[in-house]
C-alpha cells in the first residue's frame, strides 16, 4: 500500500530512473527486437543527385542467396509521403515510397531487397543493377532559383515550393526610410546533418490472425507515425495498425517524420507475410535522414538616432531539399519569421521567404528548428549595429529589451506572436557579471599587442516552445492538432500508472513525470510508473520535438491528477462523513481541517474506490482520469548566453574559453535533466558555429556523409560551462513551465559566432559565415592583413 | 555496415602467415588493429576474399629497447607506445605521436605496423617515423628485409611492402646527446587525422649549433614526405627564432599539397609552415633541456 513520501520532489535534480537501464546495456531499441521469422531490408539507393530511372533489373539479385524479394517503386502499391503542413499557395511534389521516374538526391530509395539475413540482404541490394540517365543537378537554394536552373519537377516552375510573408511591408519600408542607421548583412545558416546517437529503424509485421499491422519504429510520436501512414499512406483503418516506439536513443527532431522506409518495410511485411526488419547504417542516416537548416539570407536593420531597433527586413531562401518531409513548409515559416522580434521592442519587420527545392535530402526541423535561424540572424544583426554604432554590444541589447512583462499580459510583437512572460534584462545582468564582462573586455585590449585575439560573444535570445493552440495551428497549415493527452490510472492498492502522449528518447519523462505525478499526490516515486510510445497503450499522443514535453505533455497529466484529487477528495469526504471544502490534502492523506486524527490515507481511497462498497451515491467506481490539454499559447524561454574565445590568427583556430549560460524556461521540475539539456543544446550550438557542415558539392554529391568527415561536437573542444538560471513562471500552464529541450542550440550558435567576429575587430572584419573553420578565418584575416 | 563475405584465418606463426599469403594471393589481407581496414570492409570499398588475422601471432608485439634503439613489433597498439616507461623515458616524441592519433578506443586497437602499412596519408606516425629515422622491418619468403622510413611511403596509400610479406618491426634510433623532438598536428575536425602534421628532430651540439636537423611533413600531400629544404636550413645555424622561422619556410617543398573541404593549397602549405615552425621551436627547446 502506498505509504506517504516525505519532501517535494517538484524541483529535486533526481536522478533518472531510466539510466541503469541504458548504462548496463538493457534497453529496449528497436533494433534489439527480434521476431520468429524475422527478415531483413536493404536499400538500394541512387548515387545520383538527379537522373532519369531509365530500368531496375533485379534479376541477377534474386538469384543472391538467402534473397527472398526485390520490390521497386512498380512494384509498391501504397500512397506517397504526405506533407503534414500547408502554406498558401504552396506546391506539393508528389513524394513516392521508393522511387519513381526520376531520382531528385543522392541517397533516394529506389529499390527494397529483402532476405533471410542483413547480410544477404546488402549482398542482394549490390547486384541490382539500375540504369540511370544523368540529369543536371542544383544543390542550392538560391541558384535553384535563377532562370535555367535544374528543373526537379515539370509543375513547380523555378523550384520554388512556396513563397511566404509575414509582417507590415509598408510599415517596415517607412521604418527604414526614416532610419538613422541601416546594417545590411549577406548570411548564410549552413546545412546541419542531425546524426541521433541511434539509426533510424524499423520491423513491421502483420499478424496472420487479426491483419493488424504492428509497426516498430525509431519515432517521436508514435501516433502521429499512425495517422499518418494509416490515413496517407497505406489505407488503413487505424485500429488496424499498432506501432510502438520503445527506447528511442534520441532525435533532435529527425525521428519525428514518417520516411520512406517504414512505409516500404510496412508494404513489404504484408505482401511477403513476414515480419522485415531494417536498421540504417549511418551512412544510410547521413544521406536520408532529413537535414536541418540551410537558409541563404539578406537581413537589414535599421535604428535610430538613440540606436533603438526600428526596423529588421529579412529575405530567406529556405532549401527544402527534393521533396516535403512531413513538416518542411512549417520550419522555415512559422517557426521562422514570428521569432524574429527576439527580446526586443522592435516596431517593424518584414520578412519574405522563398521555399526551394533542391536535389538534395529533404530539410525539416532539426533541434530548435527555425528558431536557432531567426536567433542567429537577428543576433548577428545587433552585433553588427553595435559594431556600426561604436557602442557596447550588450548595452544595445540592454536598451532595446522589451521591458519586463510578467502579470500574465502578453506582449504583442509584430509578427504574430505574444509572449507569455518575461524579464530580459537580469538574465542578461546575471551572465554579464558571471563572465565577468569589464574585466574580461579590459583583458581583451591588453592581450592585443601581444598578437593575442580574444573575442566576447553575447546572445540575449528567446525561443517559442510547445506549440501551440490546435485551432490556431489549424489556421496555420498544421495537418494535425497540437495539444497532448494524458492518462492517469490509479490502481486499487493505491500504485498510478500514466500514460502520456509525449515520447521520450532522451528527455527524461520517466522521472520527471513521475516526479511531477507523486509530488501532486504526495505519494512515493516508486508509486508511478510513466508509460509512453505504444498507440495500443495511450488514447493519442502527438508527441515529442519542440520543447513542449513539460509545458504541454505535463500539463495534460496535471489536468489528470485534477479530476483524480476531485474524485479521491468526494470518497474521502463520504467515508469521513466531512464536507468536502473541510478536507485539505498533503502528503497523500485527506484531513478534516481542525481533527488531524480524522484522515484517509490516499491508499484507502484507492482501494475503497475500486471495492466500490461504501462511495457517495451516484458514483462511478474506479479511479482513472483523462485529459486532453490544448494550451493558450506557445511558452517564450529566454536567457542570455555569453562566450569567450581565442582565435589563434596563424591557423585560424578557435579555442572557447569560457561559457555562461543564463537560462529562465520558468518553473523547473528537475534541474539536473534541465542541465543536462543545456549541456547538450550549447555543444550541439556550438557545432553549428565552429565545424559542423552538410556540404553538397554544386551537383548534388553529399561530401560530408561520414562521421570522418562531418564534424560533431567533442567534448575536448568544449569547455566546461557556467550555468545558471532566473526563473519567470509561464502564465500559460498550470506548472508554470517554459521547456528546455532546445535553448542552448538556439542561443549558443550566436554567442560563438559574436565571440569570433568580435576577436576579429582589430582585423577590421564584421562578419564571417558559420561554421567559422579555420581555413575561412586565416583567409579573411590574411586578407585584411594585406590591406 | 555489412562487409561481404569473407573467410578468417588466426594463424599463430609468422611462417603460416607468410604460406598462407602466398597461397591465397591477392585476394587476401591481413588483419591488425582492423581500425582502417574493418570501417573500409564495411563500406564494402574493400572486399577482401580471406583476412589473416595477425593478433595471435607470436613475436609481433612489444617494445624492446636494444642497445642504441627501440625495436617496436608491429602489432604494438599506439596505447601501448602512448604508456610506455621506457619510451617517455628515453624517446618521448613517441609517446607524444601515439598520444595525438585518433581518441582512446583508436590507440587501444591501432596499431603501429597497420599504420605503417596502411600509409594514410594524413596517419601521424609517418611524418615521426621518418624524421626520427626509423627503418621498417619486412618478412616475406626470402625472408627479412629493412627499408628506411623515408624510403617506405611511395604514394597514396602506397609503400614498399612487397607482395606476400609483412611489416613484422618497427627499428627507431635512440638520438644522439643534446637531441630534441617534436610532433605538432592540426588536427582534422572530425576524424582527428592530421590534417597537416610535422615532426622534427634537432641535435645541438654544446654551443648550440644545429648539427642534425630531421624534419618530416604528413596530412597535407599523398603520402608524407622528409621536408629537405628545411633540413638544409637548420643545419649550421643557432636555432634563434629567426633562423627557425626562415627554415620553416621551406616546409611545403616537396609536398604534393592536396585541396580539399579542410583546406586550399595555399592553406595547407601554409599550415605546413606553421607547424614545421612550432615542431622545430619546441625540438630546440627540448634539447636545450
Ligand atoms: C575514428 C578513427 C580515428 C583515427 N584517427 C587517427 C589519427 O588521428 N591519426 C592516425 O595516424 N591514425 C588514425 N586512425 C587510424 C588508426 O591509427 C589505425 O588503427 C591505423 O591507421 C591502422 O592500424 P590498424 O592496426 O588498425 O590496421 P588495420 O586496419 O588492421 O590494417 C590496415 C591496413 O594495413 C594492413 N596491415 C596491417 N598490419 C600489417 C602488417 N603488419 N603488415 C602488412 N600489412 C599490414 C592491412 O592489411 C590493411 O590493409 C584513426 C582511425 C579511426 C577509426
Amino acid at each position: 500500500m502506498a505509504t506517504v513520501a516525505e519532501e517535494r520532489l517538484f524541483g529535486k535534480s533526481i536522478k533518472r530512473r531510466e539510466d541503469p537501464r541504458f548504462i548496463t546495456g538493457r534497453g529496449q531499441y528497436v533494433d534489439d527486437v527480434k521476431l520468429p521469422g524475422m527478415t531483413y531490408a536493404a536499400f538500394v539507393r541512387s548515387p545520383h543527385a538527379h537522373a532519369r530511372l531509365n530500368k531496375v533489373d533485379a534479376s541477377a539479385a534474386r538469384k543472391v542467396p538467402g534473397v527472398l524479394a526485390v520490390y521497386t517503386g512498380a512494384d509498391v502499391k501504397v500512397g506517397g509521403l504526405p506533407c503534414g503542413w500547408m502554406l498558401p499557395d504552396i506546391k506539393v511534389p508528389p513524394r513516392p515510397a521508393l522511387a519513381q521516374g526520376k531520382v531528385r538526391y543522392v541517397g533516394e530509395p529506389v529499390a527494397i531487397v529483402i532476405g533471410e539475413t542483413a547480410y544477404a540482404a546488402k549482398d542482394g541490394a549490390e547486384a541490382v543493377k539500375v540504369a540511370y540517365e544523368a540529369l543536371p543537378a542544383v544543390s542550392n537554394a538560391k541558384k535553384a532559383h535563377e532562370t535555367g536552373a535544374p528543373q526537379l519537377f515539370d509543375n513547380i516552375p523555378k523550384n520554388q515550393c512556396f513563397y511566404w510573408t509575414i509582417g507590415d511591408k509598408t510599415a517596415t519600408e517607412a521604418a527604414f526610410k526614416s532610419a538613422a542607421t541601416v546594417v545590411h548583412q549577406a548570411l548564410l545558416n549552413q546545412r546541419l546533418i542531425p546524426n541521433a546517437i541511434e539509426p533510424r529503424a524499423c520491423i513491421a509485421s502483420v499478424s496472420p490472425a487479426t491483419g493488424e499491422l504492428t509497426l516498430w519504429v525509431t519515432s517521436q510520436n508514435p501516433h502521429v507515425h499512425r495517422l499518418l501512414m494509416a490515413a496517407f499512406v497505406l489505407s488503413i483503418p487505424e485500429t488496424k495498425m499498432r506501432v510502438i516506439a520503445p527506447d528511442v536513443g534520441g532525435g533532435f527532431g529527425s525521428k519525428i517524420f514518417v520516411y520512406n522506409e517504414e512505409v516500404v518495410v510496412s508494404w513489404a511485411a504484408k505482401t511477403l507475410g513476414r515480419p522485415v526488419k531494417w536498421t540504417a547504417e549511418r551512412r544510410e542516416s547521413f544521406l536520408n535522414d532529413a537535414h536541418g537548416r540551410d537558409h541563404v539570407t539578406e537581413a537589414e536593420i535599421a535604428l535610430d538616432h538613440d540606436g533603438k531597433v526600428s526596423g529588421l527586413r529579412v529575405k530567406t531562401h529556405a532549401n527544402l531539399g527534393a521533396y516535403l518531409s512531413t513538416f518542411a513548409p512549417l520550419i522555415p515559416s512559422y517557426l521562422y519569421g514570428p521569432l524574429l522580434s527576439g527580446v526586443y521592442k522592435i516596431p517593424a519587420i518584414f520578412c519574405e521567404v522563398w521555399g526551394m527545392l533542391t536535389d538534395t535530402a529533404p530539410v525539416d526541423a532539426y533541434r530548435g528548428a527555425g528558431r536557432p535561424e531567426a536567433t542567429y540572424l537577428l543576433e548577428r544583426m545587433m552585433d553588427r549595429a553595435a559594431r556600426q554604432l561604436r557602442v557596447d554590444p550588450a548595452e544595445l541589447r540592454r536598451k532595446n529589451f522589451i521591458p519586463k512583462f510578467t502579470d500574465g499580459a502578453p506582449y504583442q510583437t509584430p509578427v504574430a506572436f505574444a509572449y507569455d512572460s518575461g524579464n530580459y534584462e537580469p538574465a542578461l545582468r546575471r551572465a554579464l557579471q558571471l563572465v565577468g564582462y569589464d574585466q574580461t573586455r579590459k583583458e581583451q585590449l591588453a592581450l592585443r599587442p601581444k598578437g593575442r585575439y580574444i573575442g566576447i560573444g553575447v546572445s540575449t535570445y528567446i525561443e517559442a516552445c510547445g506549440p501551440a493552440p490546435s485551432a490556431v495551428a489549424g489556421s496555420l497549415g498544421a495537418g494535425a492538432g497540437l495539444w497532448e493527452s494524458g492518462q492517469v490510472r490509479v490502481h486499487p492498492a493505491g500504485a498510478v500508472t500514466v500514460y502520456t502522449g509525449s515520447h521520450s528518447h532522451g528527455q527524461g519523462h520517466e522521472t520527471t513525470f513521475a516526479q511531477l505525478v507523486a509530488d501532486e499526490l504526495g505519494i512515493p516515486m516508486e508509486q508511478v510508473e510513466i508509460v509512453h510510445g505504444d498507440t495500443a497503450q495511450i488514447p493519442f499522443g502527438m508527441g515529442t520535438y519542440g520543447s513542449r514535453s513539460a509545458c504541454v505533455g505535463g500539463s495534460a497529466i496535471v489536468k489528470c491528477l485534477d479530476k483524480i484529487k476531485e474524485k479521491g477528495r468526494k470518497i474521502a469526504a463520504h467515508l469521513l462523513e466531512a464536507n468536502e471544502q473541510d478536507l485539505d490534502f498533503a502528503g497523500g492523506t485527506w484531513t478534516v481541517k481542525g481533527s488531524p486524527d480524522k484522515k484517509k490515507t490516499w491508499g484507502e481511497v484507492a482501494l475503497m474506490a475500486y471495492l466500490a462498497h461504501n462511495i457517495p451515491k451516484g458514483m462511478e467506481p474506479g479511479l482513472e482520469a483523462t485529459s486532453f490539454y490544448d494550451p493558450v499559447n506557445f511558452t517564450f524561454p529566454f536567457g542570455a548566453h555569453i562566450a569567450v574565445v581565442e582565435v589563434d590568427p596563424e591557423t585560424g583556430a578557435v579555442k572557447i574559453l569560457k561559457y555562461v549560460a543564463v537560462d529562465d524556461v520558468g518553473r523547473v521540475i528537475n534541474p539536473m535533466i534541465v542541465d543536462g539539456m543545456v549541456h547538450g543544446g550549447i555543444a550541439q550550438g556550438v557545432g553549428q558555429a565552429l565545424w559542423e557542415h552538410g556540404v553538397y558539392s554544386e551537383d548534388g554529391q553529399l561530401l560530408t556523409g561520414t562521421m570522418m568527415d562531418y564534424a560533431l561536437p567533442k567534448a575536448d573542444a568544449l569547455p566546461s560551462y557556467v550555468t545558471e538560471r532566473t526563473v519567470t513562471p509561464s502564465p500559460i500552464n498550470p506548472l508554470g513551465v517554459k521547456g528546455a529541450g532546445e535553448t542552448g542550440t538556439i542561443a549558443s550558435t550566436p554567442a560563438i559566432a559574436n565571440a569570433v567576429i568580435d576577436a576579429l575587430e582589430p582585423f577590421g572584419l564584421t562578419h564571417l559565415d558559420i561554421p567559422l573553420t579555420p581555413q575561412k578565418i586565416w583567409k579573411a584575416v590574411a586578407a585584411a592583413k594585406q590591406k | 555496415m555489412y562487409p561481404a563475405a569473407f573467410d578468417y584465418y588466426a594463424p599463430k606463426h609468422i611462417k603460416e602467415v607468410l604460406g598462407l599469403l602466398g597461397k591465397l594471393k591477392d585476394d587476401a589481407k591481413v588483419l591488425a588493429g582492423g581500425h582502417s581496414l574493418i570501417p573500409m570492409m564495411k563500406l564494402r570499398l574493400a572486399q577482401p576474399k580471406h583476412l589473416v588475422d595477425l593478433r595471435k601471432v607470436s613475436g609481433l608485439s612489444g617494445i624492446k629497447l636494444n642497445g642504441k634503439a627501440f625495436a617496436i613489433g608491429a602489432m604494438t597498439t599506439h596505447w601501448e607506445i602512448e604508456s610506455s616507461a621506457t619510451v617517455k623515458s628515453k624517446l618521448p616524441v613517441l609517446a607524444e605521436v601515439a598520444s595525438v592519433i585518433g581518441d582512446p578506443a583508436v590507440r587501444n586497437k591501432g596499431t603501429l605496423g597497420g599504420s605503417l602499412a596502411h600509409a594514410d596519408p594524413a596517419a601521424d606516425w609517418p611524418a615521426a617515423m621518418i624524421a626520427l629515422d626509423a627503418e621498417i622491418v619486412c618478412e616475406g619468403p626470402k625472408g627479412k628485409r629493412k627499408v628506411a622510413a623515408d624510403q617506405w611511403f611511395l604514394g597514396l596509400m602506397a609503400t614498399a611492402l612487397q607482395d606476400k610479406e609483412i611489416l613484422v618491426q618497427v627499428r627507431v634510433p635512440l638520438p644522439a646527446a643534446g637531441s630534441g623532438a617534436a610532433y605538432m598536428k592540426f588536427p582534422h575536425p572530425a576524424s582527428r587525422f592530421a590534417v597537416v602534421g610535422v615532426c622534427a628532430a634537432v641535435t645541438l651540439d654544446k654551443q648550440g649549433t644545429c648539427v642534425k636537423a630531421s624534419v618530416a611533413v604528413t596530412g597535407a600531400g599523398t603520402k608524407a614526405v622528409r621536408a629537405k629544404g628545411v633540413e638544409a636550413a637548420l643545419v649550421g645555424k643557432k636555432l634563434e627564432a629567426a633562423a627557425i622561422e626562415a627554415a620553416a619556410q621551406k616546409a611545403a617543398e616537396g609536398v604534393d599539397v592536396q585541396a580539399d573541404l579542410q583546406g586550399s593549397v595555399e592553406y595547407k602549405a601554409h599550415l605546413c609552415r606553421v607547424f614545421a615552425k612550432r615542431a622545430i621551436t619546441e625540438a630546440v627547446k627540448r634539447a636545450g633541456a
